[in-house]
């Protein structure tokens, strides 16, 4: 798990949960949709936020990529590395 | 695609369509028209003995030209077709009204792009009265639901 995206990512995350999902409950293993009960556009805002703050570009085909944290976070190291 | 094309594809009937005509369109940016004629049903009752446009139709017509008309210009080579295999849902609205609209005026609404990205597309929305007031705006998003349409 790195460790310099994850709080980065969760911070992220954080303002698109719904009131009644507490931000403490983000475990690595959490589903976006399943668990943290994030809809389909707020999905497309994290993303965009995550290209902001790692000034990355996540490709239409990817978004299904990043279903749970981890996953998101794997995506994220794969492309800081071919950058 | 041409500007009656895409008032030709959008997924609305009377009395739902609030799209007249669409009179300028980019990659970026849309504007179009419409007029609230005074025959409308529902003006006979908002309010009684005081007819004025409803706010949420103010909010629709802006969608219907600012995003969704926007959306299938967009998607123009795409195969999506909203009368048949993809649908609209509006997402999120956050707009502010400054004056009212009356039966029978026409309004001009204005549609800049901020992004249309997996299927969700956001823009600036305006609309304006034929003052040139600015009658409502506000930033609305909506998202595609393709059906077997390739994305």
């Amino acid at each position: 798990m790195n460790q310099e995206i994850y709080p980065k990512l969760t911070e992220i995350i954080t303002p698109y949960l719904p009131e009644d999902v507490d931000p403490k409950s983000i475990e690595p293993s959490s589903h976006l949709v399943n668990d943290l009960n994030i809809n389909s556009t707020h999905l497309v805002d994290i993303v965009l936020d995550v290209e902001d703050a790692f000034d990355i570009t996540i490709e239409d085909d990817e978004l299904n990529k990043m279903d749970t944290v981890e996953a998101s976070i794997a995506l994220i190291e794969q492309k800081l590395e071919a950058r | 695609m041409t500007k009656e094309e895409i008032v030709a594809k959008l997924p609305y009937a009377d009395p739902f369509l609030f799209v007249d005509r669409i009179t300028e369109v980019s990659q970026t940016h849309i504007k179009g028209e419409f007029t609230f004629k005074d025959s409308c049903d529902f003006y006979k009752g908002h309010f009684v003995n005081f007819p004025v446009t409803p706010g949420v139709l103010l909010l629709e017509c802006m969608m219907q030209i600012g995003l969704v008309s926007l959306g299938i210009y967009l998607l123009r080579d795409k195969g999506f077709d909203l009368r048949s295999n993809s649908t609209v849902a509006m997402v999120e609205n956050e707009a502010r009204f400054y004056k009212p609209v009356f039966p029978n005026e026409t309004v001009t609404i204005e549609s800049d792009l901020e992004y249309f990205r997996f299927h969700k597309l956001k823009s600036k929305v305006k609309m304006l009265n034929q003052n040139g007031e600015v009658v409502c705006q506000g930033i609305f998003s909506g998202i595609l639901k393709p059906g077997d349409a390739e994305s």
